[in-house]
């Protein structure tokens, strides 16, 4: 439906994927729009296309399309898609810490570790529903709420990668906690950190660092949910310029009953440069609660992260002085969604820790349970769980250091990697819950054991910031733009063969080559360990096999490939098991080089991991390129259409009543 | 007075790791394994952070004595808000053979070297538990001493320490310069926190070698085994007094 509505905006058909004549049988292509070359620009293009913003016009596009437009991507996940191994990102696995900074954080993983052990008490405040007071107190005092604010403005400065590792240890002991201060600090006001000037950071870091006010980050409404882009609370500018009108209601909202600082997301109305239109466009304010006209609802009562306080909150004509826009007016879309981008891989490292957590349980148990005379860890069916929950958790752990050490050595280019990071992250500490649950029985399933908490503390990372299922069509739009974009070029050479001879026999060879069976020449060797070469070579090949359905998909479905979610949630599925795989074979290959006591068990996880992910890839592969999956797509949507047409299940009960 | 006070800060193994004998029985696995400052340690440090706060002393230096890795040790107490730290570097055989007659020897030399007014120790260490280090600091300094302390005043230049002593408590007022052993129930001490932990980088260690304080570490000990702790026997349950006596009779424990 979402996407739907999309292509009917004719803004945004032309940031979407064109698909050369030459491959696509004869569809007329559009001019101008369609050499879409910069990262920054295609990334936010997909995310348009998934969220139907205004926000892209064709003029900001031209903009920074002249800006980097012969930007190569070096991210991993972008280059998968064209069929190619982009190693830059990945290979070696990033030690993103100097000595000092690594130095700091040795010395901070200690007192948080203690402080969650003794002072935090997740089941008190799960039964509270509230933080207690003592521990948000100590919480504040410990820094916890300033953990990236630069030190002068009373932060602790750390780097994305010092960041994460506090967070695991959050995630291991209470998520509750975590998506207080995940609230405040990762989403909360990320906006001031990212895009606020040097007033506003002055202004307003020094006591968000303490935890003397706390912030929160308010873009959902009633009837905006995935669909960003469709707000409805509103600021108009002042006729004088001083201040802008906010009024609207914002719901769901972390920290919404505790803050005193909002990121808040409204239309403003714009006028367009070019035609003297007044368009609605998404800009973001710094609110403060003192400004007057901000209420909130009670504590909503949820399924899991019950500590954590979610609230609706109101904004009755509040006057915001012009000095709180964050960002340009108009440029609020942006602003949203690098704040979420920027903020997925806490997720992953927070997950992490959890499974951590939970998987020391499971383990326990498993070793001292005994049942039919045996520990039960003797037997298959636990020793696949843990071997499964093991491989889970080192995935995550992998993808969130990845990340923010790519983050931290300057890349702007991990949108993918950090969606993918999100999305198996939360899939995985759900599975990795659920089997702890499984292994510890009847014992898991009480609520002493405090594994039940966890589970329903974990229900919400599928859902919230970006839905899996969203941020799975994120994941294949942006890919099947970048590699639109590349098939584009070569329509451009073949319309002047001549001049490009050169590109066009390394294609056309590439292609005769994936026809015959034969490799395209790419290799991970002398890349991986060579303990992981087979694993390597798996990873190559469901890269190239990749490379080529997504072209076929291309050629297919042309620009309709967005209207084609069955397709593009396997594409997806299909890019995060390869960028699992590649992860895992970069820190095993780390750990065999460096000769670390767990080199070989690392070893073994990576193996088994490369494995079963090819045989999925292949599988998804397989489905997409057969003609029975059409038949198979046909019948889903056909099952769907007549539950909705019936209110539910459509066959009559068995025995009839 | 100088109103300095030295604190002793030993880097154990932490408290909450499963302590694993070496195969070769020659002593317990320190690889790898968790190390934070002993818990007694950490008591001496918040009562003398505490006692400057209350104005009641000048400046408050953490020791502590092993390889390099002492050093985080005492950056902890810098961050509980001690004001500089003195690391004596003590590596290799000599570490393995450390014990409370080393260390105290060096205590004793950097209190005379620190002019210090008052030092304060742990009652003991939660890895060897030798419970020897303040007394024989207070014998080698000749100074008086207040272990197992429970509460500490001031009183003038004198010092009031309630010792917690078998079968109660037991007050006693001292003079300064002195050494004191905090024990468990002194005071609960603070977290270091991440904003204090940020703020001790600026802080000083000095470094220094036993040597120069003139510290011979020759120890007079030799660790023949270490043994795990004899795995528990299971029990078992009688049923009556007479049942239980004439068990206790067999097992010839009466």
């Amino acid at each position: 439906m979402l996407l739907r509505k999309v292509t009917q905006s004719p803004a945004l058909c032309g940031t979407i994927l064109r698909i050369p004549p030459v491959l696509s049988g004869g569809q007329r292509v559009a001019s101008v729009a369609a050499v879409l070359n910069s990262r920054l620009y295609a990334s936010q293009a997909a995310q348009a296309v998934l969220e139907k913003t205004a926000a892209v016009g064709s003029d900001a596009a031209t903009k920074v399309e002249k800006k980097a437009v012969s930007l190569e991507s070096k991210s991993f996940a972008v280059n998968i898609f064209k069929g190619q191994i982009a190693t830059a990102q990945v290979f070696p696995f990033p030690k993103a810490l100097s000595e000092e900074q690594d130095q700091f954080l040795r010395e901070l993983v200690g007192p948080v570790s203690k402080f969650f052990e003794e002072v935090n008490d997740a089941a008190k405040n799960d039964v509270l529903e509230k933080v207690e007071d003592h521990t948000m107190e100590g919480l504040k005092e410990m820094g916890a709420f300033g953990l990236q604010v630069p030190a002068d403005l009373g932060g602790l400065g750390l780097s994305n990668t010092q960041y994460a590792r506090l967070v695991e240890i959050v995630g291991s002991h209470d998520l509750g906690v975590g998506i207080t201060l995940g609230a405040h600090q990762s989403i909360g006001f990320k906006g001031i950190l990212l895009f606020g000037n040097p007033a506003q950071k002055e202004k307003y870091l020094p006591k968000l660092a303490t935890g003397e006010h706390i912030a929160a980050f308010c873009l959902t409404e009633p009837a905006s949910g995935s669909d960003a882009a469709s707000i409805k609370t509103t600021a108009v500018e002042s006729p004088c310029g001083q201040y802008f009108t906010l009024s609207g209601s914002k719901i769901w909202i972390s920290n919404g009953g505790l803050a005193e600082i909002f990121t808040v997301f409204a239309k403003t109305p714009v006028k367009d440069p070019k035609t003297g239109e007044m368009k609605d466009k998404i800009s973001a304010f710094i609110v403060e609660r003192s400004f007057g006209g901000v209420t909130h609802g009670a504590p909503e009562k949820k399924m899991g992260i019950k500590a954590s306080n979610t609230a609706e909150v109101y904004f009755d004509n509040v006057r915001v002085p012009a000095d709180c826009l964050l960002g340009e007016v108009g440029g609020g879309f942006k602003v949203a969604m690098n704040i979420l981008n920027n903020g997925r891989f806490g997720m992953a490292a927070a997950l992490a820790g959890t499974m951590k957590g939970v998987i020391t349980k499971a383990v326990d148990h498993a070793a001292n349970r005994t049942q039919f005379g045996n520990k039960i860890h003797n037997y298959g069916a636990i020793q696949e769980k843990m071997a499964r929950m093991a491989m889970m958790q080192y995935v995550t752990e992998s993808m969130a250091y990845m990340i923010s050490g790519n983050m931290d050595s300057g890349s702007t280019d991990f949108h993918i990697e950090a969606a993918i990071s999100k999305i198996f992250a939360s899939e995985a500490a759900w599975t990795v819950t659920d089997e702890c649950i499984q292994v510890m029985g009847g014992m898991g399933f009480m609520k002493d054991s405090g594994v039940e908490r966890v589970m329903r503390d974990l229900r919400i990372f599928r859902i919230f910031e970006g839905t899996n299922d969203i941020l799975r069509l994120f994941v294949a739009l942006n890919g099947f733009q970048n590699a639109g974009i590349q098939l584009k070029g070569l329509q451009k050479a073949l319309k002047n063969p001549l001049g490009n001879a050169g590109l066009l026999a390394g294609e056309l060879t590439k292609r005769a080559k994936r026809k015959a069976g034969l490799g395209t020449g790419l290799t991970l060797q002398g890349t991986v360990h060579p303990e992981l070469a087979q694993s390597g070579e798996l990873t190559v090949k469901a890269i190239e096999q990749f490379g080529v359905v997504v072209e076929e998909l291309l050629v297919k479905h042309g620009k309709k490939i967005i209207d084609e979610q069955f397709v593009l949630k396997r594409v997806a599925d299909c890019a995060i098991d390869l960028y699992a795989m590649v992860v895992v074979l970069s820190r095993a290959s780390r750990s065999l080089s460096q000769g670390q006591a767990s080199a070989q068990h690392e070893k073994i996880l990576c193996e088994t991991w490369c494995m079963e992910a090819y045989e999925r890839v292949t599988r998804d592969i397989k489905t997409l390129n057969s003609s029975d999956s059409r038949r198979l797509f046909k019948n889903l949507r056909a099952i769907s259409g007549a539950m909705v047409e019936n209110g539910g299940v459509v066959a009559p009960h068995p025995l009839g009543y | 007075m100088s109103g300095r006070v030295l604190v002793g800060v030993k880097r154990v193994i932490d408290y909450a790791v499963k302590i694993r004998v070496k195969p070769d029985k020659s002593g317990v696995v320190t690889d790898g394994v968790k190390h934070s400052m002993n818990p007694f340690c950490e008591i001496a440090v918040e009562e003398a952070v505490k006692m400057k706060e209350k104005k009641l002393i000048k400046e408050v230096v953490a020791v502590s004595c092993g390889p390099q890795q002492a050093q985080e040790t005492i950056r902890t107490a810098l961050a509980m808000g001690a004001d500089r730290g003195i690391h004596v570097e003590v590596t290799g055989k000599d570490y393995e053979s450390l014990g409370p007659l080393q260390v105290s020897k060096i205590m004793a030399a950097l209190a005379k070297k620190e002019d210090a007014q008052l030092v304060i120790l742990g009652k003991q260490a939660i890895d060897d538990d030798c419970n020897q280090t303040g007394q024989m600091t207070a014998a080698l300094l000749d100074w008086p001493q207040g272990t197992f302390a429970s509460e500490v005043s001031f009183e003038g230049n004198m010092l009031k320490v309630v010792r917690e002593i078998d079968g109660g408590l037991e007050t006693i007022k001292i003079n300064t310069p002195a050494v004191v052993t905090a024990d468990l129930r002194l005071n609960t001490p603070r977290y270091a926190t991440l904003p204090n932990i940020m703020k001790a980088k600026k802080k000083k260690i000095a470094n220094m070698k036993p040597a120069d304080l003139g510290v011979d570490l020759t120890s007079r000990l030799e660790v023949l085994r270490v043994d795990e702790p004899p795995q528990r026997q299971s029990g078992m349950k009688v049923e009556t007094v007479d049942d239980l006596v004439a068990k206790l009779k067999e097992a010839g424990t009466i």
